[in-house]
C-alpha cells in the first residue's frame, strides 16, 4: 500500500504519480462558501472515494475537477487545481481539452436519445474521428471496456434509450471510455441502480482502475469501502479526513470521521 | 371519534354526482359550440366558392368582372412572400432562440430582452405595418416590393418563432447537455448535434403556426401599401406583388354580389396553401422525429 497522505500538504512526494493535486482551493455558490481551502493529492491508477453528508461539497468538488461546475452562473473560485502538473483554472487550459483527458460519468444514465452506437462514437467524432473502421473499433473496444459489449453487440443500431437503467449506465461508462479519458470521475453512478446493476459497475470500476484512475463520489459507505484504495471524507465543504479507504474505515484520527462511518449521524 | 360521517358522504354523492355531470355538459357544449360554428362556416365557404374553383381562376389576373377574376397574381405574390419570410424569420428566430438559450449569460439584461420578445408577440400587426412602411419601404427605399413585405412580415413573426424555439430549446433536458460538455464538446457541437436535434419538431411547429400567420395577415401589407389588383406576376425580389388575403379583402367588400363567390373561392385557395403547409411541416417534423 502507498503510504497515507495527510491533506496533500506533504509537497515532498514522489508527484509522477499524482493526477491531481489541489491546493487551497475555495469555491462559492454566490455568498455560499460551497468548498473551504480543498487540498487534496489523487493517485494514478486509484480509485478514490469521496464520502459525506448530503450537501458537504463532494459532488461540486468533482464537477470542479472537470470544470463542470461552471455550467452554474455565480459560480466562483479561488485556489489552483493541478491536474498533471498544470493548473486547470490557467486562462489558456480550455475547457475543452481538460474534458478529454477526464471522462465524467453522471448520476442519472444520461444516454443521448441515439442509437447505442452513435453515443459511443459521438465522443471520437466530435474530436475528429471520421474513419468507419476506426470508429467501429472504438465501438467494440468501448463497450468491452465497459462489459456491455456481449449484451448489446447484436443491437447497435436501436436507441439507447431501449436498454434497461443499469445497462444504460454502463453505456454511459462506455461512452466515457471512447475518448480514451486518463481520469475518470463518476459521480454517484450506481444511485439510480438497483442493486445487481450496483454491483455490475462496482466490479467494472475494479477492472478499469488498471488503466484509469477514478475518483467516485458515492453515498454509500459500504461501496466506498469495497471498491476504493482511498477515501476521502467531505463535511461542511471541508476535507475532514484523507486517508487509505481500510484507515478511514478501521481507524479514523477525527472523531467525525468515525461518527459518520458508524452511522451516528448523516 | 370520527370526523368522516359515512352516513352524509353517502347522502351528499347524489348532488357530488350531479355537480359533475352539469360540468361535464357545459364542457361539452363549449366543444360543440366552436365546432359547429367552424362546420358552418366550412360549408358556407365551400357551397359558394366552389363554383368558381375553376382553372381559369388560377390562371387568370384580377378584373373588375367577378366571371374573369382570377387568383394567379395573388397565390404566386403569397407565394413569393413566403419564399422571403421562411428563411428570414426562421434563421433570425432560431438563432435568437439558440443565442439566448444557450450562449447568453442569465443575467438580468437577458431575462429583460426575454420578456419583451413575449411582448411583441402580442403587438398588433397594424404597428408591424407602420414599422415596415417606415423602415422597409421608406428609409430603405425597397418601395411596396416582395422584400419590403417578408421583411415586415418576418418582423411580424419573429417573436412568435422565438418564443416556440426557446421553448423547445429549454426542453431539452440538461443532463444531455452536460454529457456533451462533459465529453469536451464545444457549445456549438453541443447544439448541433444534441439540442437541435431534440429541439427540431418544437422549432418546427412553431415556425409552420407562424408562417401560417403571416400567410393570412392583412393589415401589415394594406399599410405598407401593397396594390391588389395587378396583372403581372412579380419577376424579383423587388417586384411589386399583391398576396392572398389581400385579394379576398378587395373582393369581399367589392359592391356587386358575385364577388362575394369569388371571395369564398379566393378563401378556399388560402385554407388549401394553409393546408399544404401545415402537411409539410408534420412530414417533416414526423421524419425527424424516426431518428431517434
Amino acid at each position: 500500500m502507498v503510504q497515507s497522505l495527510e491533506n496533500g500538504s506533504n509537497t515532498r512526494n514522489d508527484t509522477s504519480s499524482i493526477v491531481y493535486n489541489t491546493q487551497q482551493l475555495n469555491l462559492w455558490y454566490g455568498n455560499h462558501h460551497a468548498l473551504k481551502d480543498i487540498n487534496l493529492q489523487i493517485k494514478e491508477n486509484e480509485v478514490t472515494a469521496i464520502i459525506g453528508p448530503s450537501g458537504c461539497g463532494k459532488s461540486t468538488y468533482i464537477k470542479t475537477l472537470n470544470r463542470m461546475v461552471e455550467l452554474v452562473p455565480t459560480v466562483k473560485t479561488s485556489g489552483k487545481i493541478l491536474y498533471r502538473d498544470r493548473n486547470i483554472f490557467d486562462n489558456d487550459y480550455g475547457v475543452e481539452e481538460l474534458r478529454t483527458k477526464v471522462g465524467m460519468v453522471f448520476q442519472k444514465p444520461n444516454p443521448f436519445p441515439k442509437s447505442i452506437y452513435d453515443n459511443i462514437a459521438y465522443g471520437p467524432r466530435i474530436h475528429g474521428i471520421k474513419n468507419k473502421k476506426i470508429l467501429d473499433q472504438i465501438v467494440e473496444k468501448s463497450l468491452r471496456g465497459a462489459a456491455i459489449w456481449d449484451e448489446v453487440k447484436d443491437r447497435l443500431h436501436t436507441n439507447a434509450y431501449s436498454l434497461s437503467g443499469g445497462q444504460q449506465q454502463r453505456i454511459c461508462i462506455a461512452r466515457c471510455l471512447a475518448i480514451e479519458p486518463d481520469v475518470i470521475l463518476m459521480d454517484e453512478p450506481t444511485s439510480a441502480l438497483d442493486p445487481i446493476s450496483t454491483l455490475k459497475v462496482e466490479e467494472l470500476i475494479q477492472e478499469l482502475k488498471q488503466d484509469y484512475s477514478i475518483i467516485i463520489v458515492t453515498h454509500n459507505m459500504q461501496q466506498a469501502a469495497r471498491i476504493s484504495d482511498k477515501t476521502a471524507f467531505f463535511l461542511n465543504g471541508e476535507v475532514v479526513e484523507f486517508d487509505n479507504t481500510d484507515v478511514i474505515f478501521s481507524t479514523p484520527e477525527d472523531k467525525r470521521t468515525e461518527d459518520y462511518i458508524s452511522g451516528r449521524f448523516g | 371519534m370520527k370526523y368522516v360521517n359515512h352516513e352524509s358522504v353517502v347522502k351528499r354523492m347524489m348532488n357530488r354526482l350531479t355537480i359533475n355531470k352539469i360540468f361535464k355538459a357545459i364542457f361539452f357544449f363549449a366543444t360543440l359550440f366552436a365546432l359547429l360554428a367552424l362546420a358552418i362556416l366550412f360549408y358556407r365557404i365551400i357551397t359558394q366558392g366552389i363554383g368558381y374553383l375553376t382553372p381559369e381562376f388560377f390562371q387568370n389576373f384580377g378584373s373588375r368582372f367577378p366571371a374573369k377574376a382570377g387568383i394567379k397574381a395573388a397565390l404566386i405574390g403569397s407565394i413569393w412572400l413566403m419564399f422571403v419570410v421562411a428563411p428570414v424569420s426562421i434563421i433570425l428566430g432560431v438563432g435568437t432562440a439558440i443565442y439566448l438559450e444557450e450562449y447568453a449569460k442569465k443575467n438580468r439584461l437577458t431575462d429583460f430582452i426575454r420578456m419583451n420578445i413575449s411582448n411583441l408577440a402580442g403587438v398588433p400587426s397594424v404597428v408591424f405595418g407602420l414599422l415596415g412602411l417606415t423602415i422597409f419601404v421608406r428609409a430603405l427605399s425597397l418601395g411596396n416590393s416582395v422584400l419590403a413585405a417578408g421583411f415586415t412580415m418576418s418582423l411580424l413573426i419573429l417573436p412568435v418563432i422565438i418564443v416556440a424555439s426557446q421553448e423547445a430549446i429549454r426542453a431539452v433536458p440538461n443532463d444531455v447537455r452536460e454529457a456533451s460538455y462533459g465529453m469536451g464538446a464545444t457549445k456549438w457541437q453541443t447544439v448541433v448535434k444534441i439540442v437541435l436535434p431534440s429541439a427540431i419538431p418544437g422549432i418546427l411547429t412553431g415556425a409552420i403556426l407562424a408562417l401560417s400567420r403571416a400567410v393570412g395577415e392583412t393589415a401589415p401589407l394594406i399599410v405598407i401599401g401593397i396594390p391588389v389588383i395587378i396583372q403581372f406576376l412579380p419577376t424579383g425580389l423587388l417586384s411589386q406583388f399583391t398576396a392572398l388575403p389581400m385579394q379576398i379583402y378587395d373582393w369581399a367588400k367589392r359592391p356587386q354580389h358575385d364577388f362575394q363567390f369569388v371571395a369564398a373561392a379566393g378563401i378556399l385557395v388560402l385554407m388549401i396553401f394553409l393546408l399544404i403547409m401545415n402537411s409539410i411541416a408534420i412530414f417533416i417534423r414526423n421524419k425527424f422525429s424516426k431518428r431517434y
